[in-house]
């Protein structure tokens, strides 16, 4: 059985989460601790990217959703009233599915969530944040020559490492991200998935995705969803080898799914 | 299996070609119109078009005159409405895009659209009875009003339109690095929108620009070059329909050169918006 960890850096508790009428999770509960990366994993419309964006309450945006049940961040109460969701969003940061630059220059891409948090000191200090956060998610060196060009103008793997270094740069301690490579060709995949290993040093990183091959390559540990709920959370070696369920196993070696 | 014989396709085919020459030649219609409208202008426009025409004033039949002034009171008046009109519309615009889902901005949204619909000239009888009547006589600034209400509806729902038009992700792209929901409608909305939100406003202008009903009860016209906003005020089109409506020729002749110019400065708000909104990214 999974071992409650002592200090977690997020703490999940008997998580339901409503669309409306429709429960898309049912009593979801699991401890993440810091510094380590966990892939959700499971079919589509399980609600795994919908439990990753309670996390940082973006499901807020949709109509009439509502969340029941206990998140704590460092032992804060993300769902609790007085909870600043600004600054709850600041310390998680997230990669979405889709890249979703800026209609602006690659530096104001990654230099405006610095700016809107106002954590710079002055314009230098700004500029080494941006080449910093550009640095950390390997895209310096390909776009150092052109700052001031159109996030457009980059490719799509290109753009996705720019959403990467647009939500470092202000600084969070938890990525989430939201099948970062799905829309990517190989290389690009496996550019974004070094670079979440690498990521692991300093952050801790939650990332959805449908690829079970990149959940083993780049995962401490693997939660599996179905139909809203979470059916196995365990060490990523030993869900893929051993599962302690047979409807993980029955999911991982493609008899459904 | 799709049939792959062409022969069997044939009344696809056919009624593909019928539609694809329909819808061209309703687009090569719809140009020619616009185009013989201007040429037209510009055939009879010419006549009296001169440099003293452009700067005079209007004078007694015989004695020249021309549309000096009136091109300054439509320029001020169409300055003056959009700065009361575009704030307030495009800022209604936001407010509908942003957090307009309730009934109150449902609300909104149809009177908007019903006020779209309301011929120029209420909006003129609705200036005089509030406007003009306690201020005791017609002025530049109760035409720039009418003009400015006329504005208002049609500047909000583009604005909502455009703004409803940017992606979704982009907003979550925003909130997700903590910025508070006013910065991302400034910072990220509004420019994504902006080319769009200008679209709207350059319509709305050039539409103000060529109002005549609601100026003749509000600016009145005026024969004298006038700076005072208390004063009535000439306007391009009041005064085609002065000169268009003369007994002699030589105020149609006037009539068609001032329409000339009013096609052309529409024309050319048109041109420099595009310009200046050119999409940088």
């Amino acid at each position: 059985m999974m071992q409650k960890i002592m200090q977690s850096k997020i703490s999940v508790s008997d998580l339901n989460f409503f669309y409306g009428k429709t429960q898309a999770l049912h009593g979801v509960s699991l401890e993440i601790p810091a510094r380590e990366v966990i892939a959700f994993i499971g079919p589509s419309g399980c609600g795994k990217s919908t439990f990753l964006r309670t996390l940082n309450r973006m499901n807020d945006l949709i109509p009439a959703a509502r969340a029941e049940g206990r998140v704590t961040i460092d032992g804060q109460n993300v769902y609790a009233p007085e909870t600043d969701v600004a600054a709850l969003r600041r310390k998680v940061g997230m990669v979405f599915q889709k890249s979703n630059p800026f209609p602006k220059s690659i530096y104001e891409n990654v230099a405006y969530g610095i700016r809107i948090n106002r954590i710079h000191a002055n314009k230098a200090d700004l500029s080494d944040r941006v080449e910093k956060a550009l640095r950390d998610a390997a895209l310096w060196n390909e776009v150092k020559d052109r700052l001031n060009s159109s996030a457009f103008s980059l490719s799509g793997g290109q753009q996705q490492r720019l959403c990467i270094a647009r939500a470092l740069a202000v600084k969070p301690e938890i990525v989430l991200m939201d099948e970062p490579a799905s829309a990517l060709d190989p290389i690009a995949t496996q550019k974004i998935e070094e670079l979440i290993v690498e990521l692991k040093r300093e952050y801790t990183i939650v990332v959805v995705t449908h690829n079970m091959q990149q959940a083993t390559r780049v995962s401490d540990k693997t939660a599996f969803f179905m139909l809203g709920k979470l059916i196995e959370y365990n060490r990523t070696q030993k869900m893929f080898t051993n599962p302690d369920e047979k409807l993980t196993e029955d999911y991982i070696t493609g008899r459904f799914g | 299996m799709a049939n792959l014989n062409l022969t069997v396709n044939r009344r696809r085919k056919i009624t593909n070609g019928i539609m694809t020459t329909l819808t061209a030649a309703c687009a090569v219609f719809a140009v020619i119109v616009l185009l013989s409208i201007i040429f037209y202008i510009a055939a009879r426009g010419t006549a009296a078009l001169n440099f003293q025409f452009l700067v005079d004033t209007p004078k007694p039949v015989g004695e020249g005159g021309g549309i000096g002034n009136a091109i300054l009171g439509s320029a001020i008046m169409t300055i003056l409405a959009s700065a009361i009109g575009l704030p307030i519309g495009i800022a209604a615009g936001v407010y509908l895009a942003e957090l307009g889902n309730g009934w109150y901005g449902k609300i909104i949204r149809f009177v908007a659209d019903t006020l779209i619909g309301v011929p120029s000239i209420i909006i003129g009888i609705f200036v005089y009875a509030t406007f003009v009547m306690p201020m005791g006589r017609q002025s530049g600034l109760a035409g720039a009003v009418a003009l400015a209400l006329i504005m208002i509806p049609i500047v909000a729902r583009t604005t909502e339109e455009m703004i409803r038009l940017v992606p979704v992700s982009m907003r979550e792209a925003a909130l997700a690095l903590g910025a508070p929901q006013w910065r991302v409608s400034w910072d990220i909305v509004l420019p994504a929108a902006s080319a769009g939100i200008a679209t709207g406003a350059i319509l709305a202008i050039a539409r103000i620009t060529g109002e005549t009903a609601p100026l003749l009860f509000t600016a009145l016209n005026s024969r004298f070059y006038n700076f005072y906003l208390d004063q009535p005020m000439a306007s391009l089109t009041v005064q085609i329909f002065n000169y268009a409506t003369g007994p002699f020729e030589v105020e149609h002749q006037m009539a068609w050169a001032a329409t000339l110019i009013l096609v052309g400065l529409i024309l050319l708000i048109n041109i420099l918006v595009r310009f200046l909104t050119k999409k940088r990214f």
